[in-house]
């Protein structure tokens, strides 16, 4: 009768637990048709994309097709840039402020923290109109940067941080500020090491957050130079040039592909990250 | 002597380390908040005629704009499609997927994909799947013999379809949040209910359910902003048609503010839904607070 210990009384046994196992089954199914149906008609000649056939042959061209038809390849290294500049810039920004709000008690603290929370709210999507007119005046309108800088500062990230670094013991700060170690060596030395999980689930968080970003993209860039996967993708494919859509499908895959393949080799720390990200 | 010198230097360093950060919320949260608010009292700028102000006009068209209260209407019946929904099927699946069914790894994965998918690749292989004739949904419907119909293309049927595809897109993310709070539940409790001879609906309802309500509110507060804030399908998918009949607020906002080019009205619209957002929060802060008493 001893059951292991992390496993619930109730866990259905026998018939039940075949009823629960094939009900989560069919629902995994239906939730991947979408995404099955994708790959078929991406990986086979238009005239199989609405006609299913086992023996149908599997072709590389939809892809191709979609590479030339578009400049994908410069598509991806704006996509690139962004989302590093992203990154860098919201690691280093949010590391010194939720230092400063976690271990500084300079006056004004609260007053600035209860200011940085209200981007929780407002978040940078919503505020396009005001924004746009401030990229215009600062002459930076269809250029990365400008898709970046409105994210650059993140609350998210900030209070994350804040969060961690408030649970590093005050020991080992002081031990390091014995040996006179400065404010910014005693951040870089203590703190930084310790919050290497949290990084992780912000770097995979941000990543995939800046990587499937539309709209705003779509309103601050204008050329292809600038134009990020998804809005290269939209545009693409909201051309009335006929374009088939063993094509399309294909191209949607391939935008997406890096963060599918991502996410299936780094299935757990993905999944544990969100977590991480969501639950502070 | 020592004492203030030191506060003042913990003062400096501390503004020093937080001013960038501060310096861009400034420059692109706090700042065109305000400016949405002071623009949306005055005309918008065209050749040949500056700016005026119109102290509330922009607010007295909105009121008299029925494309502005369907966008209204879209919105709340979008968040009542979506959020319970989704919200239901998350905990639907984290329940199983905490369970040892065969094969768990598969299935949580099927679950969690579309999540990490950009919406507007969600969105065009949706749009696929809804085309009239072709796609899979009519072919499917053909077999069993239903007349031909076109989904996206109907004003009765084009923002449950929207609705469908954003449940698709959050349920596996909102999921997570509940697998982890379910293991997290010691195993004791489930043992100690057992001996009791309550059934599993008891143990759930009675057990499982409330020690989830923080996480329950968690999800919840995040669904109200998504179906706010995310508007990636409606662009790709029907760009608000047919007839406004998907049109989102924030839709509506982008429409106004950069195909119409009325930025004060796109600014009398954001204040809307920054009314909204503003509300979710006190909401927010409300019962964060009162759980906080409770403890």
């Amino acid at each position: 009768m001893t059951t292991p210990a992390q496993h619930n009384s109730y866990e259905p046994h026998a018939t039940g637990r075949l009823l629960e196992s094939m009900a989560a089954w069919l629902l995994a199914i239906f939730w991947l048709l979408p995404l099955i149906y994708a790959l078929w008609t991406a990986f086979h000649p238009a005239e199989f994309s609405t006609r299913f056939d086992l023996l149908a042959p599997l072709t590389l061209n939809n892809f191709a097709q979609a590479w030339n038809a578009a400049p994908f390849a410069r598509y991806f290294v704006n996509t690139f840039l962004l989302v590093t500049l992203i990154l860098v810039c919201q690691t280093v920004l949010c590391t010194l402020a939720a230092y400063a709000f976690a271990r500084f008690e300079f006056a004004g603290r609260n007053i600035a923290f209860a200011l940085v929370l209200v981007q929780l709210m407002i978040m940078p999507d919503v505020l396009i109109v005001e924004n746009y007119r401030t990229m215009t005046l600062i002459g930076l309108v269809d250029s990365i940067p400008a898709i970046a800088l409105p994210y650059m500062a993140s609350a998210f990230g900030i209070f994350l941080l804040r969060q961690t670094f408030k649970t590093v013991p005050k020991e080992l700060d002081d031990a390091a500020r014995v040996e006179g170690a400065g404010p910014l060596q005693v951040l870089w030395r203590v703190y930084v090491p310790l919050a290497k999980p949290i990084y992780l689930a912000f770097a995979l968080v941000s990543v995939s957050y800046h990587w499937n970003n539309f709209l705003w993209p779509l309103i601050v860039t204008d050329s292809v130079e600038a134009r990020p996967l998804t809005v290269g993708l939209q545009v693409f494919s909201s051309t009335d040039q006929g374009i088939d859509w063993s094509v399309i499908c294909a191209a949607t895959l391939m935008t997406s592909a890096p963060l599918i393949v991502g996410f299936l080799l780094f299935q757990r720390q993905f999944v544990q990250s969100f977590t991480r990200a969501g639950i502070r | 002597m020592r004492t203030p010198g030191r506060r003042w230097r913990v003062t400096l360093h501390g503004w020093l380390m937080v001013l960038p950060a501060m310096a861009l919320l400034a420059l692109f949260t706090h700042w065109p908040a305000l400016a949405t608010l002071i623009d949306s009292f005055w005309s918008t700028r065209r050749p040949r005629r500056p700016p005026v102000f119109v102290g509330l006009d922009n607010y007295r068209s909105m009121l008299a704009d029925p494309v502005f209260w369907k966008s209204i209407v879209n919105n709340l019946w979008f968040a009542l499609g979506t959020i319970p929904l989704s919200m239901g099927l998350a905990l639907l699946m984290a329940i199983w997927v905490n369970d040892r069914i065969a094969g768990r790894a598969i299935v949580r994965m099927a679950y969690f994909t579309p999540t990490v998918l950009p919406m507007i690749a969600v969105a065009n292989i949706w749009l696929f799947f809804y085309t009239p004739q072709i796609g899979l949904l009519e072919q499917v419907l053909a077999k069993f013999g239903a007349p031909a119909h076109n989904w996206l293309g109907t004003p009765d049927t084009a923002l449950a379809c929207v609705i469908v595809v954003a449940i698709w897109k959050e349920a596996g993310f909102f999921m997570i949040f509940y697998l982890a709070a379910l293991q997290q539940i010691p195993p004791t409790l489930a043992e100690a209910a057992a001996l009791e001879g309550s059934s599993r609906w008891t143990f759930f309802r009675r057990v499982q359910f409330p020690l989830l309500m923080p996480t329950t509110l968690f999800v919840l507060i995040n669904a109200v902003i998504n179906a706010f804030r995310t508007v990636d399908h409606i662009v790709v998918m029907t760009r608000g048609g047919p007839d406004n009949a998907t049109t989102l607020l924030l839709y509506y906002i982008y429409e106004v503010g950069f195909k119409f080019w009325d930025t004060t009205y796109a600014a009398a619209l954001t204040m809307v839904l920054l009314g909204l957002l503003a509300a979710v929060a006190l909401v927010q802060y409300l019962l964060l607070e009162r759980r906080i008493h409770y403890r």
